[in-house]
């Protein structure tokens, strides 16, 4: 248990890390790759929480496909690679007086509705095979919902970047 | 483990992404601060998945994951279409609704 938490301590304070460090950079590959620090933060914390298939999705789909993405939009609109001094724009105090603002209620809320409820850890630990008989029995017409949505998606970005 | 140390960790990581939505110039940075909110999201419903001993967590975080991907290809042939026509990316330059 004690080992668990120090691990998360670890995880969560180079998750917070690079996420700040991402909306603070003036360099947008840096950001690009500060994004895959958040988002491989967040994959040891769905193996904290025992979804060990949700974390190898997550480095699959985001770290693989989706920055790869990413790095394709950089690349294609011609970002300039080093620092860019005009970065974020004149609204950036009501920006972060708004986040704050945010992450204050949330957090206060969190802590005033769970305060120290421990995590019940002893519950089931759902394997890979759960996860595939609920996605294929109770949420199967989301599933296919969601089959329909990626072709439309996909159709709609040829539609969309595709020069006449 | 408390369950507050996910839901308060997934509440800052939204807030930064929120700042980021409303701060950045850039409209690919724009859509990057939009996958962070997402993925705070995502460790919330695993953590309460956890916690009610309900796989639907684990099922849902699937589907944001997949929507989020669409999201993203979608988003960047937007970006992608907006610097063709108008050779900038910066979002707070396009005022046309402006009277």
């Amino acid at each position: 248990m004690v080992a668990q938490n120090i691990a998360f301590g670890i995880i969560a304070a180079i998750t917070v890390a690079a996420a700040l460090g991402m909306v603070t950079t003036r360099n947008i590959v840096h950001a690009a790759l500060f994004l895959v620090a958040v988002l491989g933060g967040l994959a040891a914390n769905y193996v904290l929480l025992t979804a060990e298939f949700i974390a190898t999705t997550q480095v699959l789909v985001y770290i693989g496909a989706v920055m790869v993405l990413f790095l394709f939009g950089i690349m294609l609109t011609r970002a300039p690679i080093g620092r860019i001094p005009q970065m974020t724009g004149a609204t950036w105090p009501v920006a972060a007086l708004s986040a704050l603002a945010l992450g204050g209620i949330t957090v206060y809320a969190l802590i005033d509705r769970f305060g120290t409820d421990s995590l019940a850890t002893d519950n089931t630990v759902f394997r890979t095979a759960d996860v595939s008989d609920s996605v294929f029995s109770q949420y199967i017409i989301p599933f296919e919902a969601v089959s329909v949505l990626l072709l439309a998606a996909l159709i709609g970005a040829v539609v969309l970047a595709r020069r006449d | 483990m408390l369950l507050n140390q996910f839901l308060l960790l997934g509440a800052l990581l939204f807030a930064v992404g929120v700042y980021g939505v409303l701060a950045r110039r850039n409209g690919v940075m724009v859509l990057m601060s939009i996958e962070l909110m997402l993925n705070a999201v995502n460790l919330n419903l695993v953590a309460f998945g956890l916690q009610h001993d309900v796989v639907s967590g684990q099922v849902f975080a699937l589907f944001i994951i997949a929507v989020a991907a669409a999201e993203v290809g979608v988003g960047l042939a937007i970006v992608l279409l907006l610097y063709r026509n108008r050779k900038s990316i910066a979002v707070d330059e396009f005022d046309l609704m402006k009277g």
